[in-house]
């Protein structure tokens, strides 16, 4: 049985670099300046993210406690990218 | 949430159901007749699955009524199985089944000619399977997603006909869908990396027309929107380091898909 396309799952453009990133829930700890935050993800690990150009564009702002999916890039396990906001 | 790999053991229960899937759908295949409703064939495959004491996957899913996909001529997915609707000399009929059996699902789909059909009928049929031979062909270690949606395009639109957009093939394991969606068309070369143990229900839908199709007001059978004849073939097929390994056949049976 076919199943019918989910279109809010899209995600960042398959196909660039972006895209071998791992995704991982995280709470927003605080917010730091230049649109950083400092997120826990849910193996209690801090890192340092920031907002995804996307999110950017479209004003998604972001508060400390926010539930939020981060991309981490495999080299750079410290630093992650901010693609989502829950509501 | 996210790509989900299966151990040998998952692909071996995938392929149990797989087998049951396979059985029901060639003794259907095998008996379409024209006179036949698509009720009867419903029924067959009722009492078939409770033979196997399997499950009907469809039956239930999201409020789908029946065990049996039925789709003929235009209908190009979901047609729902009716008493009144009887096959005739030259119809195509697209048969769309799954079960679950301990715990995990396999999908199936073939397109049947009723009796002798029009050569053209007869291209739409092997195209549309040849499409997924080819998409199967393309489920290998270090292939990406979209490399399978390229193969089922390409092959398709090189003969004249299109793909359908609306509708996905799907990964499945413990659920019928899983999270990551297949389309039908695409360029190569995005999406994720294709890894050992994972399993996709992938399913070409081809229009002998344009692409387009519209719903029923059975909110599920989905028809061509210019009228056009269409066809549908699926396999549930894993990725292994060996190669694909099609889930919905014994294991003897190699060759074109279908």
């Amino acid at each position: 049985m076919a199943k019918k396309p989910d279109r809010e799952k899209k995600r960042a453009d398959p196909g660039n670099p972006k895209e071998d990133a791992i995704e991982v829930m995280a709470t927003v700890i605080e917010p730091l300046p230049n649109a950083m935050f400092r997120v826990e993800l849910e193996n209690k690990h801090q890192v340092l993210a920031h907002i995804s150009g996307k999110m950017r564009k479209n004003f998604i702002r972001i508060l400390a406690g926010d539930k939020v999916a981060v991309e981490l890039s495999p080299y750079d396990l410290t630093r992650g990218r901010i693609v989502y906001r829950y509501k | 949430m996210g790509i989900i790999l299966r151990s040998q053991a998952e692909l071996e229960k995938i392929h149990r159901a797989g087998l049951i899937v396979w059985d029901v759908l060639t003794a259907l295949r095998d008996m379409i007749r024209p006179g036949m409703t698509t009720m009867d064939l419903e029924r067959f495959a009722e009492r078939r699955t409770a033979e196997h004491s399997a499950r009907p996957a469809f039956k239930g899913y999201r409020g789908y009524p029946c065990v049996l996909c039925t789709s003929i001529n235009q209908e190009v997915i979901h047609g729902i199985p009716s008493a009144t609707r009887k096959l005739r000399e030259g119809d195509i009929i697209s048969l769309d089944f799954g079960v679950e059996a301990e715990g995990y699902y396999a999908d199936a789909a073939v397109t049947v000619p009723v009796g002798a059909i029009r050569p053209e009928l007869e291209k739409l049929l092997r195209v549309t399977r040849e499409s997924l031979d080819h998409a199967i062909e393309k489920m290998r270690q270090g292939n990406r997603l979209s490399d399978v949606s390229a193969a089922v395009q390409t092959w398709v639109e090189q003969h004249g006909f299109s793909v359908v957009r609306e509708f996905v093939g799907h990964a499945i394991g413990t659920k019928m869908h899983e999270d990551l969606q297949l389309p039908n068309y695409g360029s190569p070369g995005h999406g994720p990396r294709l890894l050992e143990g994972l399993v996709l229900a992938i399913e070409p839908m081809v229009n002998a027309g344009r692409p387009e199709v519209k719903m029923l007001d059975d909110k599920w059978t989905a028809v061509t929107a210019d009228s056009s004849y269409s066809a549908h073939f699926e396999h549930t097929v894993a990725v292994t380091a060996n190669g694909p390994r099609v889930l919905t056949r014994p294991r003897e049976i190699t060759g074109p898909s279908w």
